[in-house]
């Protein structure tokens, strides 16, 4: 069994209470900060840990912490990332509905470390129900003094209150999310000002994932040197995956970074291999914003190494023959499945949630859906693969923020990898549409 | 659809009113405008599952902001409903992860059974069909959401039986 820090007490029963989270040395990381602890040495253990940003981008979270400005008199903000809708995605839920409790502890600490007295966690809307979890828990937490005014007579304030989303993937980005909590629409900002010095109401503010807020409990515990003794490298500690598509076990997984590619897809400790007996075709290891691997880059590397679950090592090989560990949404293709299809797919999405504030993101995602769209029916031409990758490299890094780049990455990784299906689809279309795979057979060939 | 007559009904139940202003005490003051969101949650589940513009204005009244920045709002994000739908919103996720195992085809079971498209309400008003983007199931998928509930590993059989839960129930 691997080694579990998160979900180590995931399986008692009850743990979502707070009698049974206390009676299982819950909340004792905050009485250890609070009485023994500077804000300042919360920090450094958390630098010393390694501990990297769980939302996706995997920027270190000690050093995050650091930049954040101090003016006198102005209040600072944590704000937790609950947003959760990278397609692929859905270990932060999982963490909030089985322990609220970890994530209550985690901001405290969090809070503390960084000297805000209010904090919110902003959660998607669709996660209504997590939200009254989390403020039943509050409230247990209030109680029981582990907030408001001068908790554990230690002098330090905090409140910490629950705000939702309503539907938008892009109130997952920090600056868009902060426009969000402020009761606006969803668009991303433009930085610099970082959040770090201007942010919430143009106060100073932290924006962190669920799980990386959550880690920062056993790292406060048991010191930073020992949680960066777990992993490999740069790579310290668990990371949660949540693993879906075409494999025999989906669900939630805590897993010791540094495993192998392998180990997770095929033991019956993780994935437990693909479903139905099934050959793997392809897998988009970091939810849906990264490259898609072709299978033969999934368990190796181009080297011919193995290829590890770390930071590094699903990135080695760069954009030609890597892909990245990004949120840790495990996306499985069997044999089966049509890759043409999924990359429109994904497209549509993208284009969905573009926000529309920049051109190059807000037409070249349409446009992408539409030609996408017409290979897949049957109805392309040549001249299409390319004009994906030219609109592909119009977007990438022509945005304020990172979707442009979410929306370009997979379509250029997949007719990178996948060239041949998307000819066969223009060459072949009649054919194509009735050896193709899932519903297409059963459409007209009119889109 | 609504005249000056039903605008002044449109009022929050009194328990309604205190839940909200206790939202707003979770922001600093003067920040009001922050529980917007919430708000237009829960206008929508007490007025009939959408937000008229009438709605919307008494919402912008009550916040003590300008109508405009409540419209612009409500347009932005997917959850809120600017048309009247049926009383039961089935919205079932058509991203990747969840078509894999089979989205599509509880999506074409739906549209056979109830004779509607994606965007439609049946006829008598019971059940609209909205496909939305990835709600964080992608594991146990096949899913779909009514209301604040997720349904989840679907299989036909499953969903014949919900529909048919939900039919009885309102029947
Ligand atoms: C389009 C887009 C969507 C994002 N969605 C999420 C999300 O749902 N949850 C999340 O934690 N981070 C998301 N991020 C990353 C955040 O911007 C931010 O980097 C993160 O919350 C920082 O927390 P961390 O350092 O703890 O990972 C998203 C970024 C982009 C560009
Ligand atoms: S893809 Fe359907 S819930 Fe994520």
């Amino acid at each position: 069994m691997g080694r579990k820090i998160l979900l180590e007490k995931t399986g008692i029963e009850n743990i979502n209470t707070y009698e049974v989270y206390r009676r299982e040395g819950g909340y004792s990381a905050v009485e250890k900060a609070l009485k023994k602890m500077t804000p300042e040495e919360v920090v450094e253990e958390v630098k010393k840990s390694g501990l990297r940003g769980r939302g996706g981008a995997g920027f270190p979270a000690g050093m995050k912490w650091s930049f954040i400005a101090k003016p006198e008199g102005v209040p600072r903000y944590l704000l937790c990332n609950a947003d959760e809708s990278e397609p692929g995605t859905f270990k932060d839920r999982f963490l909030m509905e089985k322990i609220p409790h970890l994530l209550i502890e985690g901001m405290i600490l969090s809070s503390y470390a960084l000297g805000c007295n209010t904090s919110y966690i902003y959660i998607r809307g669709e996660y209504m129900w997590i939200l009254r979890i989390l403020e039943k828990a509050l409230e247990e937490a209030r109680q029981n003094g582990w907030l408001g005014k001068n908790i554990l007579k230690s002098g330090y304030d905090l409140e910490i209150y629950v705000s939702p989303g309503a539907g938008a993937y892009i109130c997952g980005e920090e600056t868009a999310l902060i426009e969000s909590l402020e009761g606006k629409r969803g668009n991303p900002r433009m930085k610099p000002p970082f959040p770090a010095v201007k942010g919430l109401w143009q106060s100073p503010t932290v924006v962190n994932n669920v799980e990386t807020i959550s880690s920062v409990v056993s790292i406060v515990n048991n010191g930073g040197e020992q949680y960066a003794s777990i992993g490999l490298g740069k790579s310290t500690g668990t990371k949660l995956i949540s693993a879906c598509g075409n494999i025999r076990k989906p669900g939630v997984y805590e897993i010791e970074l540094g495993i192998s590619v392998e180990e997770f897809l095929y033991s019956d400790e993780y994935c437990g291999g693909i479903n139905n007996g099934k050959r793997l075709k392809a897998c988009i290891p970091g939810g849906s914003s990264v490259p898609i691997l072709p299978h033969y880059l999934v368990t190796k590397t181009a080297n011919g190494e193995q290829r590890l679950m770390t930071y590094e090592s699903l990135a080695d090989g760069g954009f030609a023959t890597g892909s990245m560990l990004g949120s840790g949404g495990f996306i499985v293709f069997d044999e089966d499945q049509c890759i043409v299809r999924n990359t429109w797919n994904f497209s549509r999405f993208y284009h969905h949630e573009s926000c529309g504030q920049c051109s190059p993101c807000r037409e070249g995602t349409g446009w992408m859906d539409k030609v996408l769209k017409r290979i897949e029916y049957g109805k392309g031409n040549m001249h299409d693969i390319d004009l994906l990758v030219s609109i592909s490299k119009n977007i990438e890094g022509n945005t304020i923020c990172p979707l442009g780049d979410a929306a370009a990455w997979p379509v250029a990784s997949a007719i990178r990898h996948f060239r041949e299906e998307f000819e066969w689809h223009i060459k072949e279309p009649v054919k194509c549409l009735e050896t193709n795979y899932g519903l297409v057979k059963e459409t007209e060939l009119e889109a | 659809m609504h005249n000056m007559e039903t605008r002044e009904k449109i009022q929050f139940k009194p328990e309604t009113v205190a839940e909200i202003n206790r939202i707003i005490s979770q922001f600093p003051q003067g920040k009001q405008k922050s529980a917007l969101l919430r708000i237009l949650h829960i206008a929508q589940h007490e007025f009939g599952n959408w937000l008229s513009v009438e709605v919307m204005d008494y919402i912008a009244e009550f916040l003590n902001i300008k109508p405009i920045e409540v419209y612009e709002v409500a347009s932005f994000y997917s959850m809120y409903n600017l048309n009247p739908v049926g009383k039961v919103v089935l919205e079932v996720c058509h991203t990747g992860p969840c078509c894999l195992v089979g989205a599509e085809k509880m999506i074409k079971h739906i549209e056979q059974t109830l004779n509607i498209k994606p965007g439609e309400t049946t006829s008598d008003g019971m059940f609209t069909l909205k496909t939305v983007e990835c709600l964080g199931a992608c594991g146990y998928g096949p899913m779909l959401q009514i209301g604040e509930d997720y349904h989840e590993k679907l299989t036909i059989e499953k969903l014949d039986n919900l529909l048919n839960v939900i039919k009885n129930k309102n029947n």
